[in-house]
């Protein structure tokens, strides 16, 4: 049984394990040594076997103890958190240079709360340097690699969570979504994954990129196994000044319930899914539409009404989250200085120049273009011309998703307008940017949004369908791509690998 | 309006970076094609549109939480200076700023 253990999602393992089919340290070593031999995709940036072991052997020792259930879903499942996260038990990069050994003296919170769940961390996971980038070739260690077709980016800037998630190294991974992180890089390789409502997760112990649209979500191979993770890691933290004071519901009876009015055939009765056409027009890839379009279908079967709605901002979003995560972001970066960790130069006159060139070696192209993105919009002259303008559009755009919801549950469309590219085949920076238009407006207004497999497009490559609800709406988003994955397998589908 | 060379030379100063010389021949012409795409979203009139700093307050008053002033964090000075570049008797050691 031992050689099929990879291929089982959360929930699964969870059952295993409470069965005493399996014990923790038993699925650890089968998932680390397969974590080894499939090095070569460039998911981990850290890997710790001792530190796993001893917290598998831990679990297992609760479980035979008795302390298992309803407390500890996740007790003994082992997992792996994007570098974005801090740790005490491993390293923590962000995918920099900047931060090259850096070891923090404690745990993000929702490191801590998977933790306090019973879940095995086996490492750190590859990502676009301080989650700044969409294909993880942004990383300054290694490029991630699609495992679908290893000449490929997995996306980003969760690349690495994306990877280890579709390759079956781990059944579950958390990453983070600012601009659509989570939600990009899970269509690219065919899993599911989550960004909650700002606020829903903790963002302290988060390495901050842009504070106000920065939010944790998991990955996993399907919405269920989603809900297991996303239940751990909310909920108000006193850390976060930003965290919401909000009730955390059961996420897992959310996305498993059936709905007043709906059936066992027809789950998704009653539920209007507004299809924004913005999202369907020029410029998405003919394979893309099509295998959208057929998801659709497929929750229309399951009874679901599709609705035409208008989010015209669309296109803007662009500019504006390009003005405003820059400009959080020069400021959060500031902080990178040489003094108190992080990258000091070697050679330096004086204070002044020990910061330049602390910050010029330490840092990557893609974040010194949006250091001075952001340092210029924020200057005296152009604030008001640039970011405070963005700001007001971000209104705009929050605005039209509410004039939306008024005639729909949930908006549907593509993740991105096309499947995943060819690494280094894009050297041009602001037409990668051009790419997140779907995943943007829902960062900037601060909805949850999903992404949920939904077949394959041009290539044979995997291709998500997104999913965005109202705030605090993720219940919904997971039932509705739960009912899409009770109803069709292409969740269940596992890349060839080497 | 295009951005000039010295414009790139005074964002890389106020952001603290040093830029070879071929950075900054990228940067110009990258800043330039981005602030094309942005010149779209400088034409929408919004007058009368209150800024949204944080996104949860499009649709709920959003304010301010402070906790009590009151100590909460022990003292890890050791374990929270474990990766500083140079330490010296619990103090960061910077270059000379007096002379």
């Amino acid at each position: 049984m031992s050689h099929e253990l990879h291929m089982l999602g959360v929930a699964e393992l969870a059952a295993l394990l409470d069965g005493k089919q399996v014990s923790s340290v038993e699925l650890t070593k089968h998932l680390l040594a397969r974590v080894a031999a499939h090095e070569a995709l460039g998911a981990f940036l850290a890997v710790d076997e001792e530190v796993a072991l001893a917290q598998a052997g831990a679990a297992d020792l609760w479980r035979a103890r008795g302390i298992h259930g309803a407390g500890h879903p996740l007790l003994g499942v082992p997992i792996a958190h994007k570098d974005i996260f801090v740790t005490r038990d491993f390293p923590s990069t962000a995918g920099s240079k900047m931060l090259a050994g850096y070891h923090s003296p404690f745990d993000a919170t929702v490191v801590s709360r998977l933790a306090a769940a019973g879940a095995v961390a086996l490492g750190k996971l590859n990502c676009d340097e301080f989650a700044m980038g969409g294909s993880n070739e942004n990383s300054a260690y290694q490029p991630a690699r699609n495992p679908w077709d290893t000449t490929r980016i997995p996306g980003g800037s969760s690349g690495g969570s994306a990877v280890a998630v579709a390759a079956r190294l781990v059944p579950g991974a958390t990453g983070t979504d600012t601009g659509g992180s989570v939600r990009q890089p899970a269509s690219l390789t065919g899993v599911t994954g989550i960004k909650p409502t700002y606020g829903r997760c903790s963002r302290y112990g988060m390495i901050a990129f842009a504070s106000s649209l920065d939010q944790a979500g998991p990955m996993a191979r399907s919405a269920l196994d989603c809900a297991h993770l996303l239940q751990a890691m909310s909920g108000f933290d006193p850390r976060d000044a930003t965290s919401a004071e909000q009730p955390v519901p059961d996420f897992v009876a959310e996305t498993t319930a059936l709905r007043p009015g709906a059936s066992a055939d027809r789950p998704l009765a009653g539920l209007r899914i507004g299809l924004p056409k913005e999202f369907f027009g020029e410029g998405v890839a003919p394979g893309v539409l099509g295998t959208v379009r057929a998801a659709l279908a497929e929750l229309e079967k399951l009874g679901a009404t599709l609705v035409e709605v208008s989010l015209p901002r669309t296109e803007l979003s662009i500019p504006v989250y390009y003005i405003i995560a820059p400009a959080e972001a020069s400021s959060n970066l500031s902080r990178y200085d040489g003094v108190r960790y992080g990258h000091r130069a070697k050679d330096y006159k004086d204070l002044g120049e020990m910061y330049r060139a602390s910050r010029s070696e330490g840092f990557g192209p893609e974040v010194k273009r949006r250091i001075m993105i952001g340092a210029y919009v924020l200057s005296h002259g152009y604030y008001d011309a640039y970011y405070l303008q963005a700001q007001k559009l971000r209104r705009m755009i929050a605005d039209d998703f509410q004039a939306a919801f008024k005639d729909c549950d949930l908006i549907a469309g593509p993740v991105a307008p096309t499947v995943a590219r060819a690494i280094g085949s894009q050297t041009d920076p602001v037409a990668e940017y051009l790419a997140d238009i779907f995943t943007l407006p829902a960062s900037l207004a601060g909805l949850p949004g999903i992404s949920v497999p939904a077949g394959f497009g041009e290539h044979g490559m995997p291709v998500g369908l997104q999913l965005i609800g109202n705030y605090w709406q993720e219940g919904a988003l997971l039932h509705a791509g739960h009912a899409l994955q009770q109803a069709t397998d292409w969740h269940c589908r596992a890349p060839a690998l080497a | 309006m295009a951005l000039t060379p010295e414009d790139v030379s005074r964002i890389a100063s106020l952001a603290r970076l040093d830029l070879s010389d071929a950075e900054r021949h990228d940067l110009l012409a990258q800043l330039n094609d981005f602030f094309g795409i942005v010149e779209r979203m400088r034409a929408v009139d919004t007058s009368g549109v209150e800024p949204l700093y944080t996104p949860l307050s499009a649709v709920q008053d959003v304010h301010l939480r402070l906790r009590e002033d009151s100590v909460s964090e022990p003292d890890n000075r050791e374990a929270n200076q474990k990766s500083a570049p140079a330490v010296e008797g619990g103090l960061f050691l910077v270059p000379r700023v007096i002379e």
